[in-house]
């Protein structure tokens, strides 16, 4: 424990890159299996306790420190973990604890701490009161620094400035290096960050196989038997000044002069459906509904899954969940009501079926496609969607679930802006932009540089007044970074949203210090402040909800401008912002 | 006996002793202000009237020059003195050089201006005076049981600590010019660093101001006097904060970013500094000071200036004093 919680404070304060991977190369090589495989799952967020969570931890601290000085310390430090770890107190040495006896880990301060791998089994295989006992006799021997590093365990995701991503890349230089040092290895072939990412998923923590692997002394882990999530391939938001240049490749060919639309394309165009991003799973093993982090939402979809026939469809399929009705797709609006439910009621779902429109393919019927361009890719999946109708057919579903992404045709830039003008004013709530898929790509793992683009629609803009603000987390602990703004009704402001996002830190400066000065009350964390500042507040888009006294809410609300000029009073109504609601 | 109540106000200028006609560190310029501190953010300049410690008062001449104020009255630790219908004097705060609580006594009731202050072990001044009064205020810049400062050993240690594991880098450490600079090379000194300490020019006034007032530093060398750079690897050199993800830090060989301040125990405030050691070190008094320090002086009633004052409030209210938050806006948290 003690390696572990050195390993996640050095990884914190480091700030380059080289640096970060050299210190946890170095981890990953002076530590023996199992502890190093927990303490990769713990960066990645893969390891998942029932019993220790953020929720036991908030339990604690507020039977050890009085309630107001909890909240007024979390508020100020922005962090539950770091907060517990600076109140935590330590109880005088002389005073045995009153469970001594019962708890593993109860032992003297100059004792080592039990292992990374000890905690983890412990916390995995205890019974609810054990958990407990234990975790508070570590939290009384730790330092600060440990008792940071064991809560944030239990918090999953340690946030610590390394990303998943770049996890993997740091994995595969460890690989690369152990090669260097390994005979055996002289033969096989170099991992990269994309083999770490394909077996990804289909390992698990502590991951002796993957290690084994890694160091050349097994070979790759077998997981095409199981029900795996496929890292997605994502996309760059499109930057409209290059557009003519990364078009102009496009038409560039050597075939003569002819018709535009003749000439190959070296873009595909799509909408871009505003449904949630989901990877279907199929084979003669299961089936399953991934969202694009690789959580496992089958549970939520049990209408969509029972529908599909794991003898007819088989592969691993990237599209997007919709709303459908009727073979009607329908708003984001009606999605939403779908979102995060764990056990649907045959009454939601009838009322709001879901279907899955595809994009692309990964695998089919067993066959890797990954490698192929999307050009292929597209081929084959149109091909197998064409061979599967009668299926489909057969499976009485006069709207079938899965249905295909169309390319649009256009044959230049006017045609392409066009296009996204029409998608500016589309009905229905469910477009929200344009997709360009470069069609030579392969299907790369992550954001790939000049592959895939979104070029999202306009975004609706508001005037709106901040009403309350609260202090920021992480990096932006103690900032006044988090803002309620409100729409008037009469003489009345009522909240529509609240943003984060959308500001310089110049202008978060600005905005923390006009808080400070134009303070009216407080609400624990909250403080009201005077309605006199404007925000222009840039959302995707609006709909009815129950959550702010307002009954409408924002998507991806963020602030587009300060108006330091605007008189509140000139900001706009609410029934301004009622009537951009699309049904 | 008229309670402090009834002639301390609050304004825009700040706190306002009616019972003195003074302001007790204005932030505009005022007829007649009582300046507790040499912080840029308590002691400004264009007062008609000042009242400070000579140490103060040196220091405010060296930052705004000679004139600062038009009447400047420097009051020695302990020195009393008829001001309006009230008697002021100063006793020592234990935060920085020359920085005082300001005692005001008036219509038999006595209010304690603590000002900036500390409780923990600082040879570059005088230590902390418990003063017995009727109202305390008090500052509460770290005002949450969050805040535990660590010995300053421990904190510089880590510095040498690093030094030893890196002996090829030049450790860069970001230190406010007044008070925490002065610290940290005596810290350094106490633990037997005896090579010299390198600096950035805007550090270099003070510490001579320092010296002169009998704290003893060891040999520092101006940065800009070091002929070849290269030389400042393995070497500790000082700089004011805003410098050290400035141009200037870049001229440095291999540099290893440190921050001196008690805000480093916070991990995002050591993030936002980009600050890769950070070492916590405070002039301000830590939880247990500040209740230390109620509990000693039991006074009445306690007032709250500047920080966390609601967690501060709370605490005493529970502790059975009287207590309430002032609201003084102005007084920077980062500042100093």
């Amino acid at each position: 424990m003690e390696a572990f919680a050195e390993l996640v404070d050095k990884l914190y304060f480091t700030s380059s890159n080289l640096a970060k991977s050299a210190i946890l190369r170095d981890y990953l090589r002076s530590t023996p299996d199992p502890d190093r495989g927990w303490a990769i799952a713990a960066i990645a967020g893969t390891l998942n306790f029932d019993l220790f969570k953020r929720k036991l931890i908030k339990d604690l601290i507020v039977e050890r420190v009085d309630p107001v000085l909890f909240e007024l310390s979390y508020d100020y430090v922005g962090e539950m973990s770091e907060t517990v770890a600076h109140l935590w107190p330590t109880p005088e040495p002389s005073e045995p604890h009153e469970n001594a006896e019962q708890s593993a880990f109860n032992k003297q301060a100059e004792k080592p701490l039990p292992s990374l791998s000890e905690v983890v089994k412990h916390f995995q295989n205890s019974t609810k009161q054990e958990v407990q006992e234990s975790l508070i006799d570590l939290l009384n021997v730790m330092t600060p620094n440990q008792r940071w590093a064991l809560i944030k365990l239990g918090t999953r995701g340690l946030r610590i400035g390394l990303s998943a991503r770049f996890l993997k890349k740091i994995l595969a230089e460890y690989a690369q290096i152990s090669a260097l040092t390994n005979d055996y290895q002289q033969t096989q072939e170099q991992i990269t960050v994309e083999d770490i990412e394909r077996v990804w998923h289909g390992v698990e923590p502590p991951y002796i196989d993957l290690f084994a692997w890694l160091e050349g002394k097994a070979a790759k882990p077998d997981i095409s038997k199981k029900i795996t999530f496929q890292p997605v391939m994502l996309s760059h938001p499109v930057d409209e000044e290059l557009l003519p240049e990364m078009l102009a490749d496009a038409y560039e060919s050597d075939s003569p002069p002819g018709i535009a639309s003749e000439r190959p394309q070296a873009w595909q165009a799509e909408w871009k459906f505003d449904g949630i991003r989901v990877q279907l799973v199929v084979n003669e093993n299961g089936k399953a509904l991934f969202s694009r982090t690789g959580d496992d939402i089958s549970h939520s979809f049990p209408d969509l899954l029972s529908s599909i026939n794991a003898h007819v469809v088989s592969g691993v399929f990237d599209g997007e969940l919709l709303a459908m009705h009727d073979g009607e797709i329908q708003s984001f609006n009606r999605l939403q009501q779908r979102l995060n439910k764990k056990k649907p009621t045959k009454k939601l779902m009838s009322e709001n079926p879901v279907g899955m429109v595809l994009y692309d393919a990964l695998f089919i019927d067993g066959k890797d496609l990954r490698e192929c361009s999307l050009a292929d890719r597209v081929d084959a999946l149109h091909a197998w969607h064409q061979d599967k109708h009668e299926h489909f057919k057969e499976a009485n579903q006069k709207h079938p679930v899965l249905r295909l992404s169309q390319a649009l045709k256009f044959s230049s830039l006017a045609e392409l802006r066009k296009l996204r003008e029409q998608a500016n004013h589309a009905d229905g709530g469910f477009i929200e932009g344009l997709m360009l898929k470069k069609r030579d790509g392969r299907y790369v793992a992550g954001r790939p540089k000049g592959q895939w683009y979104k070029w999202k629609r306009d975004a609706k803009l508001i005037d709106a007044v901040i009403m309350y603000a609260q202090r920021g987390h992480g990096k932006r602990s103690s900032f006044y970074s988090d803002y309620t703004f409100g729409c008037w009704q009469d003489d009345t402001l009522l909240p529509i949203g609240k943003a984060y996002s959308g500001f310089t830190d110049a202008e978060l400066k600005e905005i923390d210090k006009w808080v400070r000065r134009n303070t009216l009350g407080r609400f624990g964390p909250v403080k009201e402040v005077k309605k006199e500042l404007v925000f222009e507040v840039a959302f995707d888009s609006v709909h009815e909800s129950k959550r702010h006294k307002s009954g409408l809410a924002l998507r991806f609300p963020r602030i587009h401008r300060i108006r330091w000029d605007k008189p509140a009073a000139e900001a706009d109504m609410l029934s301004t912002l009622r009537s951009m609601i699309e049904k | 006996m008229r309670h402090p109540q009834h002639w301390i106000k609050t304004n825009e200028n700040g706190l306002y002793c009616e019972a003195l006609d003074a302001y007790i560190d204005p932030m505009q310029p005022v007829a007649r202000a009582i300046v507790t501190h040499g912080h840029a953010d308590h002691a400004r300049a264009g007062h008609g009237e000042v009242f400070a410690t000579p140490e103060t008062m040196e220091i405010m001449r060296i930052r705004y020059g000679e004139d600062h104020a038009a009447k400047q009255v420097e009051l020695a630790y302990g020195e009393k003195i008829a001001v309006g219908n009230g008697e002021l004097h100063f006793v020592p705060a234990g935060h920085i050089l020359g920085s005082a609580q300001a005692v005001i006594d008036h219509d038999n009731a006595r209010l304690v201006l603590s000002g900036d202050y500390k409780r923990s072990y600082d040879p570059t001044c005088k230590p902390f005076e418990v003063t017995p009064c009727d109202v305390f205020v008090t500052e509460a810049t770290f005002g949450l049981p969050v805040f535990r400062h660590p010995p300053i050993n421990q904190e510089v240690n880590k510095l040498l600590a690093s030094l030893a594991l890196f002996p090829e880098r030049c450790h860069l450490v970001g230190v406010y010019a007044l008070g925490k600079c002065q610290r940290v090379v005596l810290a350094l000194r106490e633990l037997g660093y005896s090579k010299p300490v390198y600096m950035h020019g805007a550090l270099l006034k003070l510490c001579s101001m320092y010296q002169q007032f009998g704290v003893e530093l060891g040999e520092i060398v101006a940065v800009n006097d070091v002929e070849n750079l290269k030389s400042l690897a393995g070497e500790i050199v000082l700089a004011p904060p805003s410098a050290l993800n400035d141009r200037w830090s870049r001229k440095l060989p291999d540099v290893i970013t440190a921050m001196a301040s008690g805000w480093m125990q916070i991990r995002a405030r050591s993030k936002q500094r980009k600050a890769e050691l950070p070492i916590i070190i405070s002039d301000h008094c830590d939880w247990p000071e500040l209740l230390q320090t109620i509990r000693e002086v039991n006074p009445g009633e306690v007032w709250v200036t500047h920080g966390r004052e609601a967690a501060l409030v709370h605490q005493a209210q529970k502790m059975g004093y009287k207590a309430k938050a002032l609201s003084l806006v102005g007084y920077e948290d980062d500042a100093e």
